[in-house]
């Protein structure tokens, strides 16, 4: 594997984990509790396509094979998807979809916030952007997990039974292979087992003040980094996120 | 970078930018935003500087275009559109007229506190936060205890 092969593979996992979550997040938009969450969320996705177009843009310019940040994310299929098994799950209840929220949040803030240090310029500078915007979601997804966690019986039941389902998708965030070991090397990523010991503080502190328990268990899921095997999931949210081009390859608004 | 007698000087043409409303909140202008970043001639190209407010601003396109219309307007033929990630746009960016005319609008002005110094209808400092997110990505909303108005906040980041 060339630098720019494992950059590429690098950009495409940053790229593809907003488009997904952005795409997930997307699916509330007219169905959410109340009108104020509904924007929230709307709002929160609007953030993540944004930070995907920048992030599958420089994928795009790095490979030097034509293909723009629109082609990567509607012309290749689930076997070329990089992102974390977590940001694909189901939606589940508004309680799953914050606490997943929550849960990405935590770690995007961690390594933005390292990755405005990156060798690359250019790298560096998308960061130091979304690293704003992520403060902010995270902000609010850690605001709500209290909320609710520490709420009523029926919310602290239903964060609880969501964390337990999405705490095994969890590790997936800090495993490291070949690429990111080059990416390391090069000064442009962080290794990202180095993230886990912030991450356990910040969800840590939130977690106990929204009176939840985290499972006491490491099993992980993995697969969807490295593209090895994502879930059932991935497919299908694929068929309606990318269904225009694949009905009309190349149709332009 | 080169400057002829035939070019409308600099500052000229960040006056006509202060005229170029911006597409959501027309009643400030985009300098008034703080988004145009630098304006300067490359030999016969003028080449405009911009930042996005937010990464997924749908407005970001429309600004690009009504910048080049504006300027195309004004008989400029070469235009070069930048856009500049860093350093990231940030509301200390906003000018103090833009921040008046934001509150006379209805919108109450970011404030480093993280929230609206007072309600911008009745001027009141009893207001509580409804949402972190707006009508806009720029905005959240709020409302006054006092008169009981619902109002934006131009958030600050």
């Amino acid at each position: 594997m060339t630098r720019d092969e494992a950059f590429f593979e690098f950009l495409c996992r940053m790229g593809d984990n907003t488009l997904v979550l952005g795409h997930r997040v997307s699916e509330w938009c007219g169905h959410a509790p109340v009108l104020e969450e509904d924007i929230a969320l709307a709002n929160t996705a609007l953030d993540l396509i944004g930070q995907t177009q920048l992030w599958l843009g420089l994928a795009g310019e790095v490979e030097g094979e034509g293909r723009d940040a629109d082609r990567l994310a509607f012309h290749r299929d689930a076997w070329d998807f990089r992102n974390l098994l977590l940001v694909e799950m189901p939606n589940g209840d508004f309680g799953r979809t914050l606490m997943r929220q929550f849960l990405f949040d935590a770690w995007h803030t961690i390594l933005l916030g390292r990755l405005i240090g990156s060798s690359d310029r250019r790298v560096a500078e998308i960061a130091e952007k979304a690293s704003k915007e992520a403060a902010y979601h995270l902000e609010r997804s850690a605001d709500t997990v209290v909320a609710l966690g520490d709420g009523t019986e029926e919310s602290h039941a239903r964060m609880q039974a969501a964390l337990d389902y999405l705490w095994p998708y969890v590790g997936e965030m800090f495993e490291a292979d070949a690429v990111d070991q080059a990416m390391a090397e090069e000064g442009i990523a962080p290794d990202p087992t180095g993230l886990r010991a912030d991450y356990d503080a910040l969800i840590g502190r939130v977690l106990a003040e929204a009176t939840l328990t985290i499972p006491d268990s490491r099993f992980a899921h993995k697969g969807g980094r490295d593209g090895r095997m994502h879930s059932e999931h991935l497919g299908h949210l694929l068929t309606q996120m990318q269904w225009l081009q694949r009905a009309y390859p190349d149709a332009r608004w | 970078m080169s400057q002829t007698q035939d070019h409308p000087s600099v500052q000229q043409i960040w006056d006509w930018l202060g005229q170029v409303p911006d597409p959501e909140i027309p009643v400030i202008s985009l300098t008034d935003l703080g988004i145009i970043r630098d304006v300067g001639w490359q030999d016969d190209t003028l080449v405009v500087t911009v930042t996005p407010t937010y990464s997924g601003c749908p407005a970001t396109s429309i600004i690009n275009l009504d910048i080049e219309t504006a300027l195309r307007g004004h008989g400029i033929e070469k235009i070069e559109l930048k856009r500049q990630l860093s350093p990231a746009w940030t509301t200390d960016w906003l000018s103090e007229a833009g921040r008046a005319k934001l509150e006379e609008y209805g919108i109450a002005p970011p404030q480093p506190a993280g929230g609206p110094e007072r309600c911008p209808h009745c001027g009141s400092t009893h207001v509580e936060k409804v949402s972190q997110f707006g009508s806009t990505p720029c905005k959240a909303t709020w409302r006054c205890r006092d008169c009981l108005e619902p109002f934006d906040y131009f958030k600050c980041i």
